[in-house]
Parts: C-alpha cells; structure tokens; sequence
C-alpha cells in the first residue's frame, strides 16, 4: 500500500485545516470557517472515492488499509483501515461535522479560528478513531479527540462551562486510563504467549487468554467504551458537557463522539474478548435498558431544554448497547442503525436549543412556551425531530429501535420487555418539550420581550430540512445502510462462538434469529 | 383486470400523502401564508381523488367478486438476518370495506372541513395534518405485514395528537393530545412486544403467513395467547377500550370535524379492524376470545352509562363512541367478524353525521358546547334537526336505520354463541336500552324544550359545503344498511341460524323503550340534572368512573414526583461525593503544612515517639 492513500488524506486534510484556520485567524482574521467548510467538504470528496464499495461486493474484509512503520521496536505501526462499519461511522462523522459547521455558522464571535481549529482536530480524532487498526494508534487518535473537545467546552461553553468541562475530562481521561492499562496488558499477555510484540488488531483478535485474564481486560475496555457512550452509572458527564458546551460542540459531542463508545465496543471490546463478552452479556443489557429507562425518566424531570435532549441521548445509546450486547445479526444491525440515526436527530434538536437560545436568550422550559405562534418553521422542525426522536415508525429511529428490541428480544425476554416500556418514556419526554416549548401561550424571557426573535434562516433551514430528509430515507430505506454494514457486523459474529443462553420464560421451537454465520472470515483478513 | 390495477394500489395512500407534502411546502415558494383556497383544493382534493379511485376499483373489480384480491409490493423494505419485510399493499374484501370508509366519509369530512374551519389561521395546516392522517389511516388498512401497519398505526395515532392539540394556543388541548398519544402508546408498545413475539414465534410478520400459521398452531398455545393479548393491548389502545379508554373523551378538544374523522369514524376503529384483520390467530387462543368479549361487553355498559350523564355535546358522543366500538369488540369476542365491520360502517357513518351535525350546531352557537344552554334548536336549525334526528336514530338502532341492521345481527351472534341466554348478549340488549335512552336524551335536549341561554344567539353557520356532506351522511345512515359489504370469503363462519322471534321483539324493544324513557325524563323535567345535585352515582358515571382519578393517583403522581425527586441525578451523588471527600482530604493535608517551624518540630518530636514506641512494643 503506498503511504499516500485515502484514508491518511482525510485525517491530514482535516489537521491542517485546523492549523490553517487558526492561523488566519491570526494574520488575517477572517476566513477560518471557509478554510473549515473546505476541509470538511475536501475530506468527504475523498471519503466518497469509497462510493465503488458500497455496490460492490469486497473481496476482502478491509476496503482499503494503510500500515506504516511508526515504533516497530514495540510493534507499533501507523495502521489505518475502512471497512463498512468504518465507512459508515466516517460518513456520520463528516456529514455531522459539515452540519454543526454549516448550522452555527455565525454563531461563533470570540477566537473564531481557534474553535474551527479545535472543531477540526476534534473531527480528525474521531476520524482516528474510527479508522485506527493498531491499538496504540486507536488510544493516541482516542486522546487527540478529548483535548480540542475539552476546549470547545472550556473556552466557548455557557456559564457553568468550567466545572463540566474538568468533569468531562475527568471521567474520560479516567476510563481511557483503564482502556491503556487493558490494551498494553493484552499486548504483554500476547507477547508471552506467543513471542509476538505487537499492537495490531488483527494479530490480537488471534491472542489467547485465560478466562480470568480475558474477563478483566473485557472490562477495562468496556468501562472506557461505556464512558463515552455513556451507560448508567458513568453517564453524569454527559448532561453537564451537552449542556454548557457551545451548539457545535453540542452537537459534535452528541453526534459523533458518543458513537465512538458504541463504535469501540462493536470493534474491539466484543471481538477481542468474545468468551468474555458472552459472560457479560447479560449485565450489559441490563445496562442497558436501565438506560434506556432511567434516561428517559430524568429527561422527563428537566426544566432546561438543553439537559432534556442530553438525558434523551442516555436512552437513546441504552438501545445500542442492548442491541451490541444481545449478540445477534439483528439486533446489532439495529445498534449500528441507531448510532446513525441518534446522531442525526440529536444533532438537530441540539442546534434548534441552540436557535431558540440565540433568539431567546434562555433555554429553560418554565421562561418558555407557544413558540409556535412566533416562530412556526423552527417549531414544525423541532416538531418533527422530537417526533423522531420518540420513535416515529417510518423514521430511522423507530427501524433501530425496533431491531434491537427484536434482535435482544431473542436473548433476553425480560430485559427487552422491560428496555420497551422506554418508547413510552420517550413519548413523555418528547411530547413534554414540546408542550412546553412550542405548544401553549405565547412566553419569552423578560430580556428577549423587546426583539421578535426571527424564524429560522434559510442556511439553518436547510441544513436540518437535509437531516429530516435523512432520517425518513432512513427509515423507508435503511437497507443500503444494512447492506454496508453486514460484513462488518458478520465478521464480529464469527467470533462469537458461544451466544448466551436465553434465559427464556417462553419456549419458542421455532425460534429463526439467525444466529452468527459461522464462516472463516477470521483469521483470513489480510488487506 | 388484477395485474392492470395493482399499480393504482399504491396510490390511494400515495395521494393523500402528496397532498400533505404539497401543503406543507406551499409556503417554501410563497413565503406567504397561501389562500385558503388553494389549502382547501389540495387538501379535500387529494382525498378526494383517493376515494375515486378506491371506487373505481371497487366497482371494476371488487362489486361482482367476492374473492378478489389486489396486491403490489413497491420496495423491500428490511432484510436482516431472517427478518424480510417488503413496503407491501394488499387488499381483500375486509380492506375494500375499510377503504370505502376511510376514503368516503374521509372525503365528505374533509369537504365539510373546508367550509368549518373557514377563517382559522391555521387552515393549511389542519388540513396538512388530515391529509397525513388519511395516508397513514389507508396504509394501515392495506398493509401487507404487521410492521408496516403499525407504521400505519403510529402514524394515525401522531396526527390524532396533532389535531386534538390543533389549536395549540391553550394548553389544555395540549394536555388532552399528550394524555391521547401517551395512553394510546401503552397500548402500542404492548402491540409491539407481540409483533416480537410472533416473529420469534413464527419467523415471519407477513400477515397471511402468520395467520395461516396460527391457524394449524395447536389450540391454546401459550405463546399464541400472549401475543394475541398483547395485540389486543395494542387495539384497545387505539380504539378506546377498557382500560385504555379515558383518553378519547378529552380527545374532543380537537375541532369538531377530526372528532368525527379520527375519533368516530377511522383510526378508534382501527383496533376492531386489527383483531378482524388477525382473526384466525384471535380464533387459535379461546382465552384471547373471550378476553375480546368481556372487553366489549363491559367497555359498552361503563361509556353507555357514562354518556347518559354528560353535559358537553362532544363528550355524549365521544362516550357513545367508545360504547359502540364496544359493541365491535363484543362482536369480535363472539366471532361475528361480519357483524363487527358491519357495525362500524355503519358506525362510520351515522356517527360521523352525528359529530358533523353537532359541529353545525356548536359553530351556530358561536362554540357553544354545554347541552344545558342549548334547547328548542328544532326551529332554528331545521336542517341541522333533521340530521341529527336521523343519526340518533340509526346509533339507537331503531328499526330500518342503518345501525339497527348491524346492531341486530352482532346481536343475533351473541345470542347464537352460547346457544341461547347468556351474559354476552344480555349486556348487548341492556347496551342497547342505554344507548337509545342517551341519544334521544341528546337529541331532546338539543333540539326540544325551551331555549336555553345560548340558543337565542343562534346563527345558522351550514353553508353548502357543509350541507352536501351532512345530506350524504343521513342518506348513508338511513339506508346504508342495504350496504352489506361481502365478507364471507374473508371470514370463514357458519352462517347465521334461528334464533327465537323473541329475541329478535326484545333487541327492537329495547332502543325504543330507551327513548320512551329518555322522553318521560325529559318531560317530566326539561333540563334534568342542571338544576338538582347530581347523586354519587351520576358523579361516578360523570366523571367515567373514575379512571383518570385512579390512573392519576396510580401512575400519573408517582411517576411525576419520582421524577422531581430525582431531577438532579441521584447518581451524580456518588461522583459529587468522591470529589467532596478529596477536597476533604486536601484541606486536612494543606492545613499541616502552614509554615511554621513550631508545628513542624511538634510534628516531628510526636512521630519519632510514637515511631520509637512501635519499635519498643513490637
């Protein structure tokens, strides 16, 4: 493979972009946004030369992979790769990334530069991430993500925006440290197996562990993984970030950092220690769908707005890690479909807070009501996405939902019963910001009564009229999405040689889940 | 025939559903708020192009065939694993029927619409939202798999929230939508697990194969119990039954018109449809049955003495709704399939005459609503009157309306069921006194008696679009009746046996000695319980017996006040508490090291001692 391939482009393109902009910011001082739209727009030019793919039908397991030489002394190399799972979390990632941009456009006023320049190197980290094939690479790609994203908190962030950006860094850098303490033990522990020192991932997915080992390392992987996703009890970052984060970062943090957890979990922490996976399955359904429950209960109780759509994402990501965790083609199709489609329904209620915040001046739901009067096309929109959000059929919401809850169903009777009385939740989360917000008498704050807040902007229109339209593809046609993702998703499968038992209540003969196909993908894959 | 009119299929709901997009976009190319108009024409337009299309299917291919069937499959849908489900359309006799009426009575409420809503600022968008609802209501009825008619299901139930909150700027309509879509999807999710159920059951939630499958299924298979309970879950939901049924009275907030569309005629229908459409799986599970039955016979009594005491024009009609849909369910439970959908035809239509009537009479009284301040409207509102009177006549199934041709053969399958008395049928003949005793209850004290304070105000609001509807209703409600879709080829039933000619006297008795009695009320006393207290049990039956009080004090107030206890994340504690106790141990630390020698030589001389003591002692 030569060096200068697609996949390091984009991460370079998006780097220097960063830099780019900050420093015409400095000797300009203007131009950081377009500099950042061009990047964006540059990055997903090069991420659409993958476009063969999608029709095809790939030989090997990778699309495309890079592999350089970086600390060969400890087997550690610039190893990048794409596969269909990787596609389409680069896609989420580029896409939501020219949406937050597009969207607050005019909101940024202070160091304009210096947030595209974190904005940018935030997108180049996840696109790390998500490519990253070394585990070396993935933790260093992991930690570039944090430090701009912590930035964007701290510096541009709304009034309490210190406090929890140091609890956002607090409870990533702490999970991430177990993460690293779980990838260098698995490199030792192969090394002494087998006299391999290596970080590469498809030599470790060969490493053979005790039960013991293996449960141990599973865990510390899945508590970093669990952090970012984030999974009761480590999700109070979550509502303090989203809240005093800026749109953007909002929207970001929403979008595609979450995804990074359910991402991790799906390539690393179920394939590398499948036995293990397999033992834990049953908590981490419960996990989830406590969730999924508990989410939606505290979404109910908030009085801002902002926190609300932040809590609905705790339930929402309750539903991916059930579906990751029920170990089965369906319900993982429905987690990777429900990734996608929370980041675009979150991202859009997080820019319409933002809207109504710019206009308004608050967020809080008791300063707040009959918006509709005064701003129908920022309500019928908000309308539609708190729609989706509650799992509307025909939106690519509810096909997630409804596979994973399909998918568990077959592992765990109960635990899926219970994770179900969510949609309810939902419907009481999502039908009370409305009420609240846009239904009623007309109330604004005391400071905004003297200006009529103006209706949404055509640029701000557009960019979420794009998600809308999104979302109802993906709900009439998510199958090219399933299509892409099943070799990915198949691949995991293979490695999951003992499922759970289903602790079932009900006997069911004919039960036709299909199980993992069991092919031989795995030892196979080179690129 | 069939192959050439398959692709049509597809745009019955396709039509609606354009209609809603194009209403929903015009004010993307104007800016401006469009006439109305132009609202009007692409709203009951679309709708009205569906129904013509519907009837020339069904008079091309359906009238002289009882066993036709269309289907069209327009994409795959989903295929995962060994879940395969196509955005598939198919269409039998049971669909045709239901098609007709959502179409029909859809297009004259529409055309009604136009000339009701006439003047509200939000004329485009109502009309968006009942275009939405028509598309949704029609994929539901066709759908081939169960997946998609839930998506038709959760459709009709979102714009009944929509239109029950239409009028947005009091938020009491707002409460009363989110109190509909909330309890409405309790049932729904209890709907989903069965469509879980039966895929992991079956491997399949196609609807014919799994009605086949049900059907060779071993009797009373638990598994086949349970999911049928939990698809009746989802249709008492949908169709207001006990004891999801207290969010169909305050779904009258909505405009009078969606009253008749979504809470009458369609989507609360769509339950008694659901369990028609699954009959053989209903069929399998006896339990499932009569679960069915007593759900109909007691949700038919509680509402029928429920409207007996109302004072809100809407509020005896929507209670009288549930009472009847009621009766749809009885006759599901008995297996009268034929019966069932014939009821709510004929339901469709004298109800709808009955709801559109009372939104003439609302609007002439400038939204006047109380029953108590109406009175003796007979002479001003003849035309009104004489619709009115047609539709409480066929709801008490007097004699050659409509609804006694229905009524009477649920009626005669009850009495059939067990062979003679029984409990099932007695509640149906017992329903069936109450229900003729509350609709002319209405109907006198509406229409008979003295002016009350509103009605000298009266102003008659019917213009012709409003007439030409309300003429076709009473005409449908009188005589559709001769209107006997034919459903034998869909429902496999014996044919109706002999009962006793004394069965037959007692069901025409009972409607009319109800209405004998609503008179000797209502002459007796000309506006019975206004002036007098109500007694306990009229309050009881006021205020639907008490459900909301109970679901408020059981669900509602726990759930809301956990909530507020646990506002700020009682998780949060734990990390909150960490962070506490290392600023804790901080302190302590930094306080020894304040920088003076004194302390450090204190410090200093008590460690080497206590050092120097451990090293004696040990």
């Amino acid at each position: 493979m030569t060096p200068f391939s697609t996949l390091p482009a984009i991460i370079a393109i998006l780097f220097c972009g960063g830099i780019l902009a900050w420093l015409s910011e400095r000797y300009f001082n203007r131009g950081s946004r377009q500099i950042s739209l061009i990047s964006l727009s540059v990055a997903a030019a090069l991420l659409a030369t993958y476009w063969p793919h999608l029709t095809d039908s790939p030989t090997g397991v990778w699309w495309d992979s890079v592999q350089i030489n970086w600390i060969p002394r400890f087997g550690i190399s610039f190893s990048l790769a794409i596969d269909g799972l990787g596609f389409l979390m680069l896609a989420l990632t580029v896409l939501m990334g020219l949406f937050g941009l597009v969207v607050t456009w005019r909101d940024i006023r202070f160091r304009r530069g210096f947030f595209y320049f974190n904005y940018l190197w935030t997108l180049a980290g996840v696109v790390g991430v998500f490519t990253a094939i070394d585990l070396f690479l993935f933790f260093f790609f992991w930690e570039v993500m944090l430090l701009p994203m912590l930035f964007l908190i701290a510096v541009w962030g709304y009034e309490e925006r210190i406090p929890a950006a140091i609890k956002f860094f607090i409870f990533t850098q702490a999970s991430s440290l177990l993460m690293l303490l779980a990838i260098v033990t698995l490199v030792y522990l192969h090394y002494s197996a087998s006299g391999i020192l290596t970080f590469n991932y498809r030599e470790l997915l060969n490493a053979q562990l005790t039960p013991g080992n293996a449960y141990w390392l599973m865990l510390g992987f899945f508590i970093a993984f669990a952090v970012k996703l984030p999974a009761l009890p480590l999700h109070t970052w979550l509502p303090d970030a989203h809240t005093q984060a800026p749109t953007a970062g909002s929207i970001l943090l929403a979008a595609i950092l979450l995804k990074t957890g359910a991402y991790g979990l799906l390539r690393f922490t179920l394939p590398l220690f499948p036995e293990a996976s397999a033992a834990f399955a049953p908590v981490a359904m419960s996990i989830g769908a406590a969730s999924i429950i508990y989410g939606a209960l505290l979404a109910f109780a908030q009085q801002d707005m902002k926190r609300l759509v932040a809590y609905s994402s705790v339930s929402h990501m309750g539903f991916v890690l059930l579906g990751l965790y029920a170990m089965n083609t369906v319900a993982a199709q429905g987690a990777v479909m429900q990734m996608i489609a929370h980041g675009f329904s979150t991202a859009a209620l997080f820019s319409l807070v933002g809207a109504i915040q710019k206009r308004l001046n608050s967020r809080d739901m008791a300063q707040l009501g009959g918006l509709w009067s005064s701003l129908p096309k920022l309500s019928a929109t908000a309308l539609f996405f708190a729609v989706a959000s509650l799992g509307m059929p025909g939106l690519g919401n509810f096909i997630a939902e409804f596979l994973v809850l399909l998918g568990s169903f077959d592992s765990n009777h109960w635990i899926t019963a219970i994770a179900a009385t969510g949609l309810i939740g939902a419907a009481l989360y999502a039908l009370l910001m409305m009420q609240r917000v846009f239904f009623g008498g007309l109330r604004t704050p005391e400071d905004a009564q003297t200006r009529s807040p103006t209706d949404l902007k055509a640029r701000e229109f557009l960019a979420l009229i794009s998600l809308a339209a999104g979302l109802l593809l993906l709900g009439l046609r998510p199958q090219v999405v399933f299509d892409i993702a099943q070799p990915a998703i198949a691949r995991t499968g293979t490695l999951h040689k003992k499922a759970p038992t289903a602790t079932s209540q009900i006997s069911s003969p004919k039960l036709r889940l299909s199980a993992w196909p069991d092919t031989d993908h795995r030892r196979g894959n080179s690129p | 025939m069939q192959d050439f009119f398959a692709p049509f299929l597809a745009w019955i709901p396709l039509l609606p559903l354009l209609g809603f997009v194009l209403l929903i976009a015009l004010p993307l190319f104007h800016l401006r708020e469009p006439p109305e108009a132009v609202s009007a024409v692409v709203g009951v337009g679309s709708v009205c192009l569906s129904a013509l299309l519907t009837l020339l299917i069904m008079w091309t291919l359906f009238l002289n065939n009882p066993s036709a069937v269309l289907q069209v499959s327009l994409w795959q849908w989903l295929k995962v694993g060994a879940l395969q489900l196509g955005f598939d359309f198919y269409l039998d006799w049971l669909g045709m029927a239901m098609l007709l009426v959502v179409t029909g009575v859809g297009f004259l409420i529409h055309l009604y619409s136009a000339g009701y809503m006439h003047g509200d600022d939000g004329y485009r968008r109502y009309f968006a939202y009942l275009n939405l609802f028509v598309g949704a209501m029609l994929i539901l009825v066709m759908a081939d798999n169960l997946l998609l008619l839930y998506l038709g299901w959760e459709g009709v139930g979102l714009c009944s929230y929509l239109l029950i909150g239409f009028w947005y700027r009091n938020s009491a309509n707002g409460d009363a939508a989110r109190k509909a879509f909330i309890v409405t999807r309790i049932g729904d999710t209890a709907m989903l697990l069965g469509l879980i159920l039966l895929f992991s059951q079956f491997g399949t939630l196609s609807i014919r194969a799994l009605n086949t499958a049900a059907a060779s299924a071993p009797a009373n298979n638990l598994t086949v119990t349970l999911a049928a309970l939990l698809l009746l879950g989802g249709a008492v939901g949908k169709s207001a039954q006990l004891p999801l049924q207290t969010w169909l009275p305050d779904a009258m907030a909505g405009p009078t018109p969606v009253s008749a569309l979504i809470h009458a005629a369609t989507m609360v229908t769509a339950g008694v449809y659901l369990i028609a459409r699954m009959h053989p799986l209903f069929n399998a599970s006896e339990t499932a049955m009569s679960a069915v039955g007593i759900v109909g016979a007691l949700t038919l009594l509680l509402a029928g003495f429920s409207a007996m005491v109302q004072s809100d024009i809407k509020r005896v009609l929507a209670y009288s709704t549930i009472s009847q849909i009621g009766y749809m369910f009885l006759a599901l439970g008995v297996g009268a399939w034929t019966g069932a959908i014939f009821h709510l035809m004929t339901h469709a239509f004298f109800k709808a005459l009955l709801f559109l009537s009372a939104g003439s009479v609302i609007l002439s009284l400038h939204h006047e609503q109380s029953l108590f301040s109406m009175g003796g409207l007979r002479r001003k509102l003849p035309f009104t009157f004489g619709c009115f009177a047609i539709g409480c006549a066929s709801l008490a199934a007097l004699p050659f309306t409509a609804g006694f041709y229905s009524k009477d053969q649920i009626l005669l399958k009850a009495w059939e069921y067990q062979g003679g008395f029984n409990g099932i049928w007695f509640t149906g003949i017992l329903g069936a006194l109450i229900t003729g005793f509350y609709s002319f209850r209405l109907l006198f004290l509406v229409f008979f008696g003295n002016d009350g304070p509103a009605s000298a105000q009266c102003k008659d609001a019917n213009n012709g679009v409003m007439t030409l509807p309300l003429s076709v209703l009473a005409v449908l409600a009188l005589f559709g009746g001769l209107l006997t879709p034919p459903l034998q080829r869909v429902f496999t039933q014996a044919p109706a046996g002999h009962a006793p000619l004394w069965v037959e006297g007692v069901a025409i008795a009972a409607p009319i000695l109800g209405l004998a009695l609503a008179w000797l009320l209502f002459r007796h006393n000309t506006s019975p319980m206004e002036s007098r207290g109500k007694s306990a049990l009229e309050k009881l039956w006021f205020s639907g017996w008490g459900f909301d009080w109970l679901y408020h004090r059981l669900l509602v107030q726990p759930l809301t006040s956990l909530a507020r206890i646990n506002r700020n994340d009682i998780l949060n504690s734990i990390y909150n508490g960490t962070a506490f106790i290392c600023r804790q141990l901080h302190n302590l630390l930094s306080t020894s090291q304040n920088g003076l020698i004194r302390w450090y030589i204190a410090s200093f001389t008590c460690g080497a001692i206590i050092f120097l003591a451990l090293l004696v002692v040990l």
